[in-house]
């Protein structure tokens, strides 16, 4: 068990710039999860941690090491792939082991080593199979318990969920956070789904386009979200982003196609009259509100969930979406009275994205 | 409908047999020919060529002949050994070429690569002279060196253009794997990929082996001392410029046949695929 640090590291492919100084601390034991959209650079970053790829600039520290000239194998980690990587001309016993094996480990540890990962993933009956003759989840277990024998400092997951289906998903999503509350090895986690992010993490690490966005805890980042786009990111359904502009007759508000929206005192302070922004609020901080309190509009989709009922609804040009825990009766094209929850509403500078 | 469209298929296949069927009495007619007609004395095969041997018509004397005349156990040998140490190097360095073109990053990786690959369009016999007089300046004339160092060279710009398209499917997270386990990068070529592009190793040297074989331009020019002569050229003691032995020809031409398809068996049990079902998604 390690803590790793990454101290302002950039790279670069050529002239394609793919990271651009991110510094993250990640404390001993933590379960951090990197999140992003495709492309923003998240496998990028776990794979200089783990030495597939050189480090452009900065430094990565796993324990009280800098290991940006350390080879993968020297650097004490464990990597479980996407595509789970299993030795596809070795059983699953000899996969478990091989690793241990090359590091010239006595047999009697190995088989220890092996012998507790078999029982923890619950692979005895598969020791004998090769990879071809093993299902999605069994192979992505065998590639899990070939990371645990190592018994290393630092577990680094690429997507490893992305190639199951919906169901395996969730199962091996537990799975997978149980093991971290057993082992208690400091993890780093890299997906493109959110939903993985909020679930597992006891930290995420929000990246877009080579930067780190925002990091915290899960509800942290849901209820606070520094910038427009964590805003937009996390969360399903997405929060409802609209522009409108600062008013200041009759106290303050956010004019939104001439309904009055409105912000909490302590955000006043900070508003001018004309001033643009973007008003947010999460789907489930709207209620059912009046014709003085309330904004109108026209509902275009109601999808019940069973729980909850996501209701799409048209807003001026805007397209919003409400979740109802209560049952209502809408009909489509019906026009209705909505009310935000003025506590939860945050507002973001158009232009920076910032939050104001 | 149903019926109809089930009795179409069935022509449809029935017409694909034939052709097939056709094709293959076609390639091996020659084939079948040379075998049945080395077992049958001389006045048999010009008497009536496509017969079977009867106990008439039967006579080992071909064999006999290329068995006492000449040194023909020493020609197989040296044209076995020969093809065999040709493929050896032709795999072991094109795959090894590929390797390093479809895995690592280094300047000019799609020139060198090209510039490997041309060999496929310019036929090496074109340097004869040059390559002679390389062999005659650096003493390996009449050295079963120099031949399987000339097919070497023949057999590399194939070999490296099929293996990097092979090799760069292998997956990548499986070699980053292995470098995290601690391979080095000799154990991970090896190791990893060679087993997962064994078919098209099998491929590769089906491909190479057939002209190596089959040689005798340079043979005849780099190595036709009697100690050195292969299997193809030793037969041409057969070939007169008035009369041939034909017995002995055919004779010869069928044990020539025997190790290629020992060979060709050899290679086609590695061309079944599926080895690399599993390993990864």
């Amino acid at each position: 068990m390690a803590r790793v640090e990454i101290r302002d590291v950039w790279k670069a492919f050529g002239p394609v710039k793919v990271i651009h100084g991110v510094s993250v601390d990640i404390v001993d034991g933590d379960f951090v999860v990197l999140v992003g959209p495709s492309g923003c650079g998240k496998s990028t970053l776990l794979r200089m941690i783990a030495g597939l790829e050189t480090i452009g600039s900065g430094e990565i520290a796993i324990g009280e090491t800098v290991v940006n000239h350390l080879p993968p194998k020297d650097r004490d980690i464990a990597m479980v792939f996407q595509s789970y990587a299993l030795y596809p001309h070795m059983k699953v016993a000899e996969n478990l082991s091989f690793s241990l094996k090359l590091r010239k480990i006595e047999q009697s540890v190995i088989d220890e080593r092996v012998a507790a990962a078999t029982e923890i993933l619950g692979l005895e009956p598969y020791l004998g199979r090769y990879p071809r003759q093993l299902s999605g989840g069994q192979r992505q277990r065998v590639a899990m318990g070939r990371a645990i024998v190592r018994d290393p400092q630092v577990f680094l997951f690429d997507e490893p969920l992305s190639n199951l289906d919906a169901k395996l998903r969730v199962q091996m999503r537990a799975e997978i956070k149980r093991l971290h509350q057993r082992l208690g090895t400091t993890t780093i986690f890299v997906t493109h789904d959110q939903v993985e992010a909020m679930t597992m993490a006891d930290k995420i690490v929000v990246m877009n386009d080579g930067v780190v966005e925002q990091m915290g805890t899960p509800l942290d980042l849901y209820d606070n979200p520094c910038n427009l786009f964590v805003a937009g990111f996390i969360g399903s359904p997405a929060t409802n982003l609209i522009e409108g502009v600062v008013s200041t007759d009759n106290g303050c508000a956010v004019m939104i196609n001439g309904a009055r929206l409105p912000v909490t005192k302590e955000l006043e302070g900070r508003l001018s009259e004309g001033q643009k922004v973007i008003y947010g609020f999460r789907p489930e901080h709207l209620e059912l509100g009046g014709e003085e309190n309330g904004f109108l509009s026209t509902v275009s989709v109601v999808e019940p969930t069973g729980p909850e009922t996501h209701v799409v609804l048209q807003f001026g040009e805007k397209e919003i979406v409400a979740i109802f825990r209560e049952r209502h009766d809408f009909g489509v094209g019906q026009e209705i009275y909505l009310r935000p929850r003025v506590g939860n509403v945050r507002l973001f500078d158009p232009q920076s994205g910032d939050l104001v | 409908m149903a019926v109809s469209r089930a009795r179409r298929n069935r022509v449809a296949e029935l017409g694909a047999h034939v052709i097939l069927l056709t094709f293959t009495v076609i390639a091996l007619f020659p084939v079948i020919l040379i075998v049945i007609n080395s077992f049958k004395s001389k006045r048999a095969i010009f008497r009536d060529p496509v017969a079977l041997p009867n106990a008439e018509t039967f006579d080992l004397v071909g064999y006999t002949t290329v068995f006492t005349q000449g040194n023909f156990p020493l020609y197989f040998w040296n044209s076995l050994s020969v093809t065999v140490a040709s493929l050896f190097f032709v795999l072991l360095f094109g795959a090894m070429a590929a390797f390093a073109l479809s895995e690592y990053k280094f300047p000019f990786n799609r020139l060198t690569g090209l510039y490997l690959a041309l060999g496929i369009m310019i036929p090496i016999r074109l340097g004869t002279i040059g390559i002679l007089k390389l062999m005659v300046a650096t003493g390996l004339v009449n050295t079963p060196w120099a031949l399987i160092l000339v097919y070497t060279a023949q057999g590399l710009p194939l070999s490296i253009f099929i293996l990097s398209e092979f090799m760069a499917v292998v997956s990548k997270d499986l070699k980053a794997a292995g470098r995290i386990d601690g391979l080095s990068e000799y154990a991970i070529f090896f190791q990893l990929v060679l087993p997962l592009v064994r078919p098209a190793l099998a491929t590769v040297g089906v491909f190479t082996m057939i002209p190596i074989w089959n040689d005798l331009w340079f043979p005849l020019i780099l190595a036709p001392s009697e100690a050195t002569k292969t299997l193809t050229l030793g037969a041409q003691v057969f070939v007169g410029q008035f009369t041939n032995n034909w017995n002995a020809i055919l004779a010869a031409m069928t044990l020539a046949i025997i190790p290629v398809i020992f060979l060709y068996v050899l290679f086609s049990r590695q061309l079944i695929r599926g080895l690399t079902a599993g390993a990864v998604k």
